[in-house]
């Protein structure tokens, strides 16, 4: 049975769309079936985060509307064969993506793969519940930082209340995925750490991704950071939250890039 | 930064965890269900509406969160008579309403 994953956060910027793109290539790289699906409409962007960008033919709300069949509107991902994209409609009528729309796709998607893996869009409008509404399992993208945790809890609220699942008194599955993590800042007392984080939002941890260059520069190569580099700090963390969203027991850690002797003579722009 | 600085330095992060603390402990309960502050300034602004007419600019509501106890200032201007303009009028101070939290 398929599962559907809502990747949010309420607060823009934190890093939803670069985890869904690596969270869907890393289960699909450890041999799952998994579709990403860009639920921002109008600000489309795991295309891009992917490498997809010029391979948009048709676009979710192209498929609700039933100009183009599902098959037809998904990207099979290059490098990798078990990965396949829905992008999000440029039309700027947000209003356009229906929730019995939403709920047909869904249900196809889940049919077809192992994984659907939903890129919210940020706020807390009807974008981001339609993306939450179908899902089984939540993914709270948060950033050690005020304003993001503030709109964690926020968002894992909304999960409680405005999902079918919550609707029907049963529970979403949610889980928080610290990103842009500074083991060392956070060790000077300058960054709020894993257990002021847990303990504010009350919500068991998915996984610690490190602020790291590498992400950055997996974006501007369209790659996901897990095929990108998949021996880099943030793609090991990546790894690691796929497994454990697969029900593995994987030791909590902060993985570090590794540099190598080279690396730390001549810094990081060696690589 | 001298040694002594450095151990003496405590992080940001400390106020950070506690300012969140304070802040969701108040967003949790007002979530879903309307916030008593704001229901006790609007139910406080219609009561006096009823007597004199309030020239909405002319009202000045404040509110003030604690970790215990959270205060809501409401100031009204009133104006001695109906028919005199509202910036001859005498500005009244409404009673300041605390209620604790749970």
């Amino acid at each position: 049975m398929a599962k559907v994953v809502v990747v949010t956060s309420g607060k823009g910027g934190v890093g939803k769309t670069t985890s869904t793109a690596a969270l869907g290539a890393a289960l699909a790289q450890i041999g799952q079936n998994v579709v990403i699906v860009d639920f921002d409409v109008g600000l489309r962007n795991l295309d891009l985060v992917m490498g997809a960008e010029r391979r948009v033919v048709y676009d979710f709300i192209n498929v609700t509307q039933g100009i183009a069949k599902l098959p037809q509107a998904l990207i099979r991902d290059k490098r990798l064969d078990r990965l396949a994209l829905l992008a999000a409609s440029q039309t700027r009528d947000k209003d356009a993506l229906t929730e019995e729309g939403v709920q047909r796709v869904i249900g196809s998607l889940r049919q077809m793969f192992d994984w659907v893996i939903c890129d919210s869009p940020a706020g807390i409008e009807r974008g981001a519940t339609l993306a939450m509404r179908y899902a089984d399992t939540a993914i709270i993208v948060t950033n050690p930082e005020v304003s993001s945790v503030r709109d964690s809890d926020r968002i894992i609220g909304i999960l409680d209340a405005k999902t079918l699942k919550a609707e029907r008194g049963e529970r979403v599955d949610k889980h928080l995925l610290i990103t842009r993590y500074d083991q060392a800042r956070a060790a000077r007392g300058e960054m709020l750490n894993i257990d002021d984080v847990l303990e504010i939002l009350s919500t068991p941890l998915l996984g610690i991704v490190p602020d790291s260059e590498e992400v950055l520069r997996a974006s501007n190569l369209g790659s996901p950071v897990t095929l990108n580099n998949p021996n880099s700090g943030p793609a090991r963390a990546y790894f690691d939250a796929a497994r454990r969203l697969m029900g593995e027991d994987i030791e909590m850690t902060i993985p570090t890039d590794k540099q190598g002797l080279f690396g730390k003579l001549f810094g990081r722009r060696a690589a | 930064m001298s040694l002594f600085n450095f151990f003496k330095r405590r992080g940001s992060a400390p106020v950070a965890r506690d300012r969140l603390q304070i802040l969701l402990a108040h967003e949790r309960t007002t979530q879903g269900s309307s916030d008593l502050l704001i229901v006790l300034r609007e139910e406080i602004l219609a009561t006096i509406g009823r007597h004199v007419e309030i020239d909405p600019d002319r009202v000045n509501v404040q509110l003030e969160r604690g970790a215990k106890v959270s205060t809501l200032e409401v100031d009204i201007e009133i104006p001695n008579t109906v028919r005199t303009p509202p910036n001859s009028g005498r500005r009244k101070r409404a009673p300041s309403v605390a209620h604790r939290t749970a």
